[in-house]
Parts: C-alpha cells; sequence; structure tokens
C-alpha cells in the first residue's frame, strides 16, 4: 500500500520545515520523525546549523508532545527547532485571546474600596473615585475623571496606555511601572483630556491626548474609511 | 405596607443618630406612624437622643431570641399620639447577637404596622452595617463637608448599591457657610458631584442640635431652629414633596439690616 507519508520534509529559504500528519497516530509520527531525519541527515561535524520550523497541521499539541518533538530534531546536531506552528488552538486559549482584545464597558462610578479587574481593554463611562482602583491587561480608557488608581498593562505590557477626560490620578500604573500624583497640585492645572504612557527611559508621562496616535498607532484597530 | 429607610455614613461621629432621630421625628410631625430602629448594639445611642433612655424595658435582641414580642419592646414617644415609637438595641451584646435575616424578618414584621422604618446604622461595614441594610429598602447616606467623612460615604455608596435597594440618597451635616463660601470646606455641589449620587438635604452646623440632643428632645420638635427646618424639609421630601434647598445665609436680625430688606436692598 503506497501510503501518504507522516512527514514530509521541505526546504525553503529560510531552513527546512516539516510537515506533520495530523492523521496519524502522535506514537507513529514520533517514529517516523526520527526514521526520515535520521536517514535523511547523518551527523557530519563542520555544518552550518539549519533551523526547523515544524507545522503539526490541525493537530493540538499539548506542551509536552511539542517538546517531545523538538527533543526528536535537536538530536540531529545541526538542527535547531525555530518554531512550532499549530492550526488549532484549545479554546481556552482562544478566549483569553478575545478577552485581550476585547473592550470591555463599564458605565457607573467606581467607588472607594471597588477593585474592577479585565484581561483585555476598558472603557469606563463615569467617574474613578479616589480609593477606587481599575486594573487591566490592556489599555483604560475613562470618560470621566480619573481620581484613583489606575493599573493598564497589569501582566507587563509597557505599551499599555491610560487614557481620560480628566486626569487627576491618586497613582498611575503601567506594566510595572508606577507614578505618583504630586503631594500638592495647582488649583488653576489644566488636566482636560489627557493620556499616560510609559516612555523609552521606563517612566509614566502624561500628556496631550493627541500625541497618542503618533505614540501608540497600534492602538487604532478601525480598518476601512479614508 | 411600609417603607424601611436605613441611614449609614460608614465613618462615625458624623450624624446618623441624630439623622435618625429628627427625620424620624418630623415625619411624625407629618402625621406619618414612625418606628424607629438603632441597629448598634452594644453602643446604643438612639434611645438617649430621643430622651426615651429610662423607659427600655426589652431591646432588639431580646426581639429576635424570642424572649419577647415586638410590641413588647417598642418604646412609645408620649410626645406623639401613637405615632412614633422606638425599638432599642442591647446594650449588653454584641453586634454578632443578630443576623441578617433575623433582622429581615423582623422588618417586614413592623413594615405591617408602620408607615415608616427609619434604621439607624452603626459605624464600618462590618456585621452591624449588614444586619441594618438587611432589611432596607431605601437609603440616606449622611456625610459632612470634610474628605474623611465623603471618602466613607464613597465607600459606603459603593456597597449600597450591591444591595438590592433603591439608589441610596444624601444628606451633608454639619455645614459651616463661612468656611464653605472662603473655599476651607467642601461646598455642596463638589460632593454632590464626587459621590454622583441625589441630595436630599443639608443640615447646617448648630449648637442647638447638641443643647437638644443633651436634653433628649429630637430638634425637630422646635420650630424655630434651622437645623429643624432642615429636617423637616428631609422629611417632606422623603414623602415626596418637592422642596427648595434653604438658603445657608444666617438672617440677619438687626433693625439696620430689616430696614434694608423692607426696601429691598441687598445686604
Amino acid at each position: 500500500m503506497n501510503k501518504k507519508p507522516n512527514v514530509m520534509i521541505k526546504g525553503t529559504k529560510e531552513g527546512l520545515t516539516l510537515h506533520l500528519n495530523d492523521q496519524c497516530s502522535f506514537h507513529e509520527l514520533k517514529k517516523e520523525l526520527d526514521d526520515k531525519l535520521s536517514a535523511h541527515y547523518r551527523e557530519t561535524e563542520g555544518t552550518p546549523l539549519l533551523t526547523v520550523n515544524i507545522q503539526t497541521g490541525n493537530r493540538y499539541l499539548t506542551d509536552d508532545q511539542v517538546e517531545e518533538l523538538k527533543e526528536i530534531v535537536r538530536q540531529k546536531r545541526n538542527l535547531v527547532v525555530n518554531e512550532v506552528w499549530s492550526n488549532v488552538i484549545t479554546k481556552n486559549e482562544a478566549e483569553k485571546l478575545i478577552d485581550e482584545r476585547n473592550i470591555e464597558t463599564l458605565t457607573g462610578v467606581i467607588r472607594s474600596g471597588q477593585v474592577v479587574e479585565v484581561s483585555g481593554d476598558i472603557l469606563i463611562v463615569g467617574d474613578v473615585n479616589p480609593g477606587g482602583k481599575v486594573l487591566a491587561g490592556g489599555n483604560i480608557y475613562i470618560l470621566g475623571s480619573l481620581k484613583g488608581i489606575a493599573h493598564a498593562g497589569h501582566n507587563g505590557n509597557m505599551e499599555a496606555v491610560i487614557v481620560a477626560s480628566k486626569m487627576v490620578p491618586s497613582q498611575l500604573r503601567i506594566g510595572d511601572s508606577l507614578n505618583r500624583a504630586p503631594d500638592r497640585v495647582e488649583e488653576d492645572d489644566e488636566h482636560e483630556m489627557e493620556c499616560a504612557y510609559v516612555d523609552d527611559q521606563g517612566q509614566i508621562v502624561v500628556d496631550r491626548l493627541q500625541v497618542l496616535k503618533h505614540l501608540r498607532p497600534n492602538i487604532t484597530s478601525f480598518k476601512g474609511g479614508s | 405596607m411600609g417603607e424601611a429607610i436605613v441611614v449609614t455614613s460608614g465613618k462615625g461621629g458624623v450624624g446618623k443618630t441624630t439623622t435618625s432621630a429628627n427625620v424620624g421625628t418630623a415625619l411624625a410631625l407629618q402625621g406619618k406612624k414612625v418606628c424607629l430602629i438603632d441597629t448598634d448594639i452594644g453602643l446604643r445611642n438612639l434611645d438617649v437622643v430621643m430622651g426615651l433612655e429610662n423607659r427600655i424595658i426589652y431591646d432588639l435582641v431580646d426581639v429576635v431570641e424570642g424572649r419577647c414580642k415586638v410590641h413588647q419592646a417598642l418604646v412609645k414617644d408620649k410626645r406623639f399620639e401613637d405615632k412614633l415609637f422606638l425599638l432599642p438595641a442591647a446594650q449588653t451584646s454584641d453586634k454578632s447577637a443578630v443576623n441578617p435575616e433575623q433582622m429581615k424578618k423582623l422588618v417586614v414584621d413592623l413594615k405591617q404596622d408602620y408607615d415608616y422604618i427609619i434604621i439607624d446604622c452603626p459605624a464600618g461595614i462590618e456585621q452591624g452595617y449588614k444586619n441594618a441594610v438587611a432589611g432596607a429598602d431605601r437609603a440616606i447616606v449622611v456625610t459632612t463637608p470634610e474628605i474623611s467623612a465623603v471618602r466613607d460615604a464613597d465607600r459606603i455608596i459603593g456597597l449600597l448599591e450591591k444591595e438590592n435597594i433603591e439608589p441610596p440618597k444624601l444628606v451633608i451635616n454639619r455645614i459651616r457657610n463661612h468656611m464653605m463660601k472662603n473655599g476651607e470646606m467642601l461646598d455642596v455641589d463638589e460632593i454632590t458631584a464626587h459621590l454622583s449620587i441625589d441630595l436630599l438635604g443639608i443640615v447646617a452646623d448648630d449648637d442647638n442640635v447638641i443643647k437638644s440632643s443633651n436634653k433628649g428632645e429630637p430638634i425637630a420638635l422646635d420650630s424655630t431652629s434651622k437645623a429643624s427646618i432642615s429636617y423637616r424639609n428631609i422629611a417632606r421630601r422623603i414623602l415626596g414633596e418637592s422642596v427648595p434647598l434653604q438658603s445657608l445665609e444666617d438672617e440677619r436680625t438687626g433693625v439696620f439690616s430689616r430696614i434694608k430688606k423692607l426696601f429691598g436692598v441687598k445686604a
């Protein structure tokens, strides 16, 4: 029976790509991968390292299985695994991805002692009062006064920004940077429509809203129009 | 079927008990049948302010533990004909002597017989607060024009919004007009904007409030005092009337200013 091989090796400019069949068992796959690589690539001293990308098709691999595959490839001296691609991810991962890109909207006042936490961006229509806290994996947009604590990118995303109609926070945090309000604020200071971001020195800077477009072009997700 | 209103603030000493006593009295003056409940078990005060301390036989804890019937524990205020009653707190137990379910049942029972149940809440956000809020339909948040009181009011409003009750209403107590005018104190607009809830009334800081509390006569009984008018206005607003906020300006009683007024000259 002349069946399609479970492992196909293709050479590209970047190195090798291994296309793995997603219908056979994982055990068979491992065996065939090992055989093929051993047959084709004898250990030769002095040959340059070849990068290998692995394409697993519609097969879902756990982290351990990925590691097993990588190990098989690594055993052949001059091969290095660059990336393992798969067409599939788990539902949980997909939901997490959606959450991270989602903007959640919340109408109302975040009062003292209340903590709001989201994994993506958040839009708050209302004030954040002193003692209130907003945590977001992404950006924080506030249509109202920010008088409490806002922590954008709390998973370590230093690109995140905080935008507020009235910026008078007790603390601003972005990623692992922290900035505290000055102890004395001049009464006539303007705090209209401002944004906070982390600059090149890792300091949180508060600036006019207009600079945001140039500093963080990725925030725009709107497509179309002109 | 009556309505239960909890008077709360988070912070202590802002005038919850005074407000409860006077709003209750003012509602009774309007001809409503009112029952005051003191839930500050262990630190009861409402009976003292109402001047009913000597008549207490049973208390809240006796009622929930079944040692007496509700009507046996209620203390009648003789100044009113069967209009105003007080259910005093126990002085010997603590807040854990009562749980929210018991309070809810008690308030539901009392609502059958009374138009308004005013629940005086203890300071803090622990068991005592939870008990006080359990049976309430509406809430009054009391604050003073101090940043610490406003901060605690904000916290308590956040907690009240999670309960299944109407949005709370605000009473700003102890307003000192001259300080507010100089900008040394938070002003009424600032506080209501910050807390973003409806204002139910403002009460000026008035020495007579302390005087009458010490005598055991709620100031709302004295129709001449400014604070009394404030409390009566609050009661009227609770009843659904629309009463404009009274001016905080001190009345000038000198002869000269009265002449000025006569001629329409602004003081």
